[in-house]
């Protein structure tokens, strides 16, 4: 055997390339079941396994009745349905898979089916699918027929004036929900009243959580300024349950409190929380999950929020973690749970893990696809940052408008948000200044309307915010007082968009499975069921829905190309003048370069898609070629508008069977007479990143040719940008116009081109 | 009211059933204006949630065939008259710990039977008092 290879380095640069990309910050687990490391499966995962004893369940997922903990109490007695159970567990889990993917069996069936499974049973039928199994199933199964979604609104320092503007913004954008919380515990209070005055500013029906301590949330739903919460968490293990201080019936004790109460409640659970606390007894998050899930359904909530949520982070770093949190939405709506699908804490560093992990929900839709999509900036929120945030948002729309998908928002003009916002922090303004709680100068609400972020904004800070707070709380201010003081400073609309929104406590409608309100109407899963039963069915983006989804703002139209030419046109009249002078001839001149432009060259376009005038282009190439030691002529082409004919026709044309072919948006080409027509000698394909410089080489080059050198060819660097992102759209609007003025036969013409004094 | 037990057809119950929705001091929707607001002819207490309301939903959730959501929204109308310092006691001793022995969660579920006629969630409390005792729960944490 020969030696060893000789080894010139010790690594390879592209992982030192790789090791600066933002993936590499996020941080990877081997599989690791008995540590808590697995997403589907684990062998410390139970069979499903149920047997009915007489009035209950004897035996769930390999454990005995006299064994069970308080979950498996609590599910045996509340989820499974003795009824269905025997029907339900004695099918074949793949049975049930194939069922989940069929668009013939309809949702129905399965969530009457999924009442007599144990957890166990419904992971295992789930883990039969892939991913883009599940993102089917899961449009079919999810509850409520139109998608919508959730924002986090919270800023750095619980400045009130921001909230409220940015909740008014959030509004805008057309997010159903706005979750707010705070950095201080002590401003709930103050938080609460901004959101519900800035999201009564624009329409109404936006419906608004604070996320606080427990006994201090329900009192803030109490005095009105709330309308729904969903902090209530939920473990899969009883040891995390007990270590996140509750049990199954004190948890379902708060969901009638809130139920009495009128306010909206969905609870909170997600793979990788038992792994956090320390409690997995080595069980899949999966299988975990399941139990959280069932446990919701028996506990009588209308829905979750799930799909990791804070433990999605750890989640991902499972191989198949990504797959797993799909999979455990899943089973939630197959449970006939309303699902904020969770994509809100940030599970990765990376932008295409992001973009990747919204997308399954983006086309499958859900009932809040984000439960808490970042309408603010990251540093902004205090739940943390987002997988999407203020600063993605436009990324968001685009997605929607790519896919012509329904993502729940909707695309809003630049000066509809700034006229919203300064309503919003008037209104707040004057609600604190009507309740003797603050008066806040003309120069914090300047800052604030105009302001990305709070590091730009000149306001409340955090102290100051906890006396409005105290304040609101001690004197016992509700939502009552809010809407007069509205009303009494004339911001009657904001007043009765507040009221209306609290009047949906005294029906009680929107309590019901997946509501939300959508212009005007309390919209649920009961009179907007999911009923998916193949193409043209369930839910359908509607041609005026698409139209404002489509929406979207700089959007390039053939009027503003024109619009933008005609600018230049008066420009380039001062430095250039081109005379026609008559059907142009092959040339005798040995040493003669012809330079043939398109068409629409100096007559309708006028400069490169670089932004280089054109006349500067043809001083460049003709002052290049005279350089070179040859001599130019221009010769405008009218058959053709190609880079490659207008280049090989001229060559034909020039004494020295050399010519250029430049076409006015600066693609440009050197040819010979006699080569095939895409054989060029040289070509300049991407003229956005083609400088002056290059045409001037180009020129000289075409010289050397002529002269029967063989020069260095010119090479226009690029630096891997995504040209045909950036200018495609312009550059077929501008060969349109090309083209437009091409005819058949129609033959070259010699062009004396003037240069004028004041060329560019 | 009658006797006919309300089904999907009858939601949203402030559209398809207006005449049966009434606030705490029996108001109409129409009445809960903001007018009558600022007249103070409606306070926060008008824009509450009642018993009847949520065992309406009771009825829908049922029809929907979410028994589960139901039962909620029955022991949810149970605690409507209950106040909020008593919700707030029983759901602190509702949590581990909280309690020291069965007999504490039975006091609670004896009051919430007797004082507030709700049975429902009475037995819910018993029901913990039992699982908790088999499980351990009633020892200090803290």
């Amino acid at each position: 055997m020969a030696g060893e290879p000789r080894s010139f380095a010790n690594r390879w640069k592209r992982f030192s390339d790789w090791d600066e990309r933002p993936l590499r910050l996020d941080k990877f687990a081997i599989e690791d079941a008995e540590n808590g490391f697995a997403s589907f499966t684990s062998r410390h995962d139970p069979k499903p396994e149920l047997t009915l004893a007489s009035g209950g369940v004897g035996v769930m997922d390999g454990v005995g009745i006299s064994d069970f903990d308080m979950i498996d109490t609590f599910i045996a007695r509340y989820h499974i349905d003795p009824e269905i159970a025997p029907e339900a567990m004695g099918l074949p889990s793949h049975e049930v898979a194939r069922m989940l993917v069929d668009m013939n069996v309809p949702r129905s069936e399965l969530v009457r089916l999924a009442r007599g499974m144990t957890p166990a049973k419904l992971a295992e039928v789930v883990t039969q699918l892939s991913s883009l199994e599940i993102a089917f199933a899961y449009s079919k199964m999810r509850a409520r027929k139109t998608p919508g979604n959730q924002a986090h609104v919270t800023n750095a320092k619980d400045d009130p004036l921001q909230m409220a503007a940015d909740a008014a913004t959030a509004v805008a954008f057309g997010f159903d929900e706005v979750e707010t919380t705070m950095r201080v515990a002590r401003n709930a209070w103050s938080n609460a009243v901004a959101c519900a005055v800035g999201a009564s500013v624009g329409r109404w029906g936006t419906l608004f959580q604070c996320s606080s301590e427990e006994a201090e949330e329900l009192k803030i739903g109490m005095a009105g300024f709330t309308s729904y919460a969903e902090t209530v968490s939920v473990y899969g293990t009883e040891k995390s349950f007990i270590d996140g201080d509750d049990t199954p019936w004190s948890k379902a004790f708060l969901a009638a409190a809130y139920a009495s109460r009128g306010i909206k409640m969905r609870c909170t659970s997600g793979a990788g929380s038992e792994l956090l606390m320390g409690f997995h007894e080595k069980k899949s998050l999966l299988y975990l999950e399941a139990r959280c899930l069932c446990l919701q359904r028996a506990m009588g909530v209308q829905g979750t929020q799930n799909g990791g949520i804070d433990g999605a982070p750890i989640t991902c770093t499972v191989p198949g973690g990504m797959r797993e949190l799909m999979a455990e939405n899943l089973i939630a709506v197959w449970l006939d749970l309303e699902c904020a699908s969770g994509n809100d804490a940030r599970a990765t560093e990376s932008e295409i893990r992001v973009g990747a992990k919204i997308m399954p929900f983006l086309i499958a839709g859900s009932d809040l696809i984000c439960s808490g999509f970042g309408s603010i900036l990251k540093y902004d929120n205090s739940f943390n940052a987002s997988l999407f945030n203020g600063e993605e948002l436009e990324d968001y729309l685009v997605l929607q408008r790519d896919f012509e998908a329904d993502g729940g928002l909707t695309p809003v003009e630049e000066t509809r948000v700034l006229a919203l916002r300064t309503r919003a922090v008037e209104a707040i303004s004057a609600v604190l200044d009507e309740l003797g709680l603050g008066q806040p100068t003309q120069e914090m609400k300047r800052s604030v309307v105009a302001a990305s972020g709070s590091d730009e904004t000149r306001s409340y800070l955090p102290r100051d915010v906890a006396l409005i707070s105290e304040s609101i709380r001690e004197r016992g201010i509700t939502v009552v007082d809010v809407i007069k003081a509205l009303a009494r400073r004339g911001f009657t609309e904001e007043a009765d968009n507040l009221l209306n929104l609290v009047r949906l406590r005294v029906s009680g409608d929107y309590l019901q499975t997946s509501a939300m309100v959508r212009d005007d109407h309390v919209l649920s899963a009961i009179n907007d069921p999911n009923d998916y039963l193949g193409p043209g069915t369930g839910y359908r983006v509607s041609d005026t829905r698409r139209e404002k989804i489509v929406a979207i703002r700089d959007v390039l139209t053939r009027e503003e190309v024109l619009r933008a030419e005609a600018v230049h046109k008066a420009a380039e009249s001062k430095r250039i003048s081109y005379r026609t002078m008559g059907p142009a001839a092959a040339g005798e001149d040995r040493r003669e370069v012809v330079i043939g432009v398109s068409p629409a060259f100096g007559i309708k376009l006028f400069q490169t898609i670089a932004g280089h005038p054109l006349s500067a282009i043809l001083r460049e190439l003709i002052g290049g070629i005279i350089e070179g030691g040859a001599s130019a002529r221009v010769v405008r082409m009218k058959h053709t508008a190609d880079t490659s004919f207008l280049g090989l026709s001229a060559a034909r044309l020039a004494g020295s069977g050399v010519g250029i072919g430049i076409q006015a948006k600066g693609t440009a080409v050197i040819h010979q007479k006699d080569r095939l027509p895409h054989n060029n000698l040289e070509l300049f394909s991407n003229s956005p990143i083609t400088r002056l410089e290059h045409y001037r080489r180009m020129g000289a080059n075409a010289a050397a040719y002529a002269l029967g050198e063989m020069p260095e060819p010119v090479v226009v660097p690029t630096r891997g940008e995504a040209m045909g992102s950036r200018y495609h759209a312009r550059v077929s609007l501008i060969y349109a116009i090309e083209t437009e003025l091409t005819s058949e036969g129609a033959v070259p013409e010699d062009v004396e081109v003037t240069l004028l004094g004041s060329a560019a | 009211m009658s006797e006919e037990r309300l089904s999907i057809a009858d939601y949203p119950l402030a559209e398809k059933r207006r005449e049966i929705v009434r606030g705490k001091h029996g108001k109409s929707l129409d009445e809960i204006t903001l007018e009558a607001l600022l007249q103070d002819r409606v306070a926060l207490e008008d824009l509450r949630i009642t018993a009847a309301a949520l065992r309406q939903q009771a009825e829908i959730a049922e029809s929907a065939g979410r028994g589960t959501l139901a039962a909620n929204f029955e022991r949810g109308a149970e605690l409507v008259d209950v106040p909020q310092d008593t919700i707030m006691r029983i759901y602190e001793l509702l949590r581990p710990g909280r309690a020291q022995s069965q007999e504490e969660l039975l006091a609670v579920a004896l009051e919430l039977r007797d004082q507030y006629g709700a049975k429902g969630m009475a037995a819910f409390v018993e029901e913990a008092a039992e699982v908790y005792q088999r499980r351990g729960l009633f020892k200090k944490r803290f």
